[in-house]
């Protein structure tokens, strides 16, 4: 076989391993140790992998979205990369909560009769929207283009500051997750805000569309700052990070964007009401997502192609 | 071509009582062609006679595209792919913003003129961006600095 070329790769039957795109994917942490650090609940610890791989999970089913509707086939490109790196962060962190979740079953002991840790496409395709636990801002659907680089930037900055923290965490896993992240959001961080400037400090039409996007928008982002009880519980532990302690850098970053792109000040931003995405509590554009993208996993449990 | 250690992905290979154990990194979290790395390395060895390995991934310390190899660097310029500059460097505090042009000079891999303009920040893959020369007028990727 020559490793040069694809269809003959693609086409080499002499061993078990078929690599083909979308088939039967590994473990992303195959080889990576699965500590749970001590003095911390494996339930606390799953429940925030989630919280953190959910957002970045339907954050990027919505990206995914955009493609073939952008303005330009470059956006289209930036579009479906920054939603890959997401899905990326996304697997990593639903398989440590998968790996953590059996720690704890382990842990729990035979007594209990033990259980079996879901794995990233059981936590993925098989919950409901009840058990996801992201932020509301990730499941919004985007008016137009305007709306979807206010809502990017307003989540890529607010990741931003929370990956950055997270390089410093006790968990030796999610500080390597924040680590990469970091390089990756700096770039999905960059292209919004390069757009929100772009249409800002545009035409008159561009220049009114993007301001009521970002008036739309920027108030919605309470809810990133409002730490939930596991959050606090592991910022205590040295594990997570308390988002209420992002609010400075972020409020920074959105004035600096706001200025350039020859904005208003940014709009306040409302206190989060009507339920938390952290504790599950959704609207029906959630379901929506989760509807298209679980659809083909419950019609066919297990099916690989 | 360029290799995977040229590249940087290989972070260490060693001899084990069971076999070859090879320790890789991905560039970026949602990399598509981890697998197919991980495949490929599993056949290379089985085919040059070393049996079953096997492969480690590691996630810290975070690919930089620093861990890119002189030989790789000429071998993406050979090809039309400018090889990147030195990552960025970061100062204690938040990450800066960068609004508009990233610092970094890149020159023409096929020409050499000095003065090129990005066209997407994204290109055909997550680490790559989309460029052209003022002079040539050639489009051209650049591995972007991480």
């Amino acid at each position: 076989m020559s490793f040069d070329d694809a269809y003959d790769a693609l086409t080499d039957h002499d061993d078990d391993t078929r690599w083909a795109y979308g088939t039967g994917f590994a473990d992303p942490l195959a080889g990576v140790p699965t500590i749970v650090p001590d003095g911390v609940e494996p339930a606390d610890l799953v429940a925030y992998c989630l919280m953190l791989g959910d957002d970045a999970l339907v954050m990027s089913h919505r990206l995914q979205q955009w493609v073939t509707r952008a303005p330009e086939l470059e956006d289209e490109m930036a579009l479906a990369n920054i939603g890959l790196d997401l899905l990326g962060q996304a697997r990593l962190l639903l398989s440590r909560a998968g790996e953590v979740e059996q720690a704890g079953f382990e842990q729990a002991g035979v007594a209990q009769g033990g259980g079996t840790a879901r794995d990233e496409d059981a936590l993925a395709y098989l919950r409901d929207p009840g058990d996801f636990r992201n932020v509301r801002l990730a499941e919004r659907a985007d008016e137009d283009f305007a709306h979807l680089v206010a809502r990017l930037l307003v989540f890529a900055t607010w990741r931003l500051a929370l990956l950055d923290r997270l390089t410093g965490s006790r968990d030796p896993i999610l500080a390597a997750i924040g680590a990469k992240g970091v390089k990756e959001a700096t770039y999905h961080r960059e292209y919004a805000a390069g757009w929100v400037v772009r249409l800002g400090d545009g035409t008159d039409l561009s220049h009114t569309r993007m301001r009521a996007a970002v008036d739309a928008v920027e108030p919605l982002a309470g809810e990133l700052f409002v730490p939930h009880a596991i959050e606090l519980r592991l910022t205590a532990a040295g594990v997570a990070v308390d988002p209420s302690a992002l609010r400075e850098e972020y409020d920074a970053v959105l004035a600096e964007v706001h200025r350039v792109a020859a904005l208003p000040p940014p709009p306040p931003i409302e206190a989060a009401t009507g339920g938390a995405g952290r504790d599950g509590v959704h609207g029906p554009e959630l379901v929506e997502i989760l509807t298209e993208m679980q659809e083909l996993a419950r019609a066919v449990p297990g099916g690989v192609w | 071509m360029v290799t995977l250690a040229e590249l940087g992905i290989v972070r260490d290979v060693a001899m084990a009582d069971d076999g070859v154990v090879v320790t890789i990194t991905p560039t970026y979290s949602g990399c598509p062609a981890m697998e197919a790395i991980r495949d490929d390395i599993v056949r290379a060895l089985d085919r040059a006679g070393f049996g079953r390995a096997t492969v480690r991934t590691v996630l810290a310390p975070a690919w930089t595209t620093d861990w890119i190899s002189e030989s790789g660097r000429a071998k993406l310029a050979a090809a039309g792919i400018a090889p990147p500059g030195a990552a960025p460097r970061r100062g204690a505090g938040p990450v800066p913003l960068l609004l508009g042009v990233r610092p970094n000079a890149v020159a023409c891999p096929q020409c050499g003129h000095a003065e090129t303009e990005q066209l997407a920040a994204f290109s055909a893959t997550a680490c790559r961006e989309l460029r052209r020369c003022l002079a040539c007028r050639e489009p051209f990727e650049h591995v972007k600095e991480i």
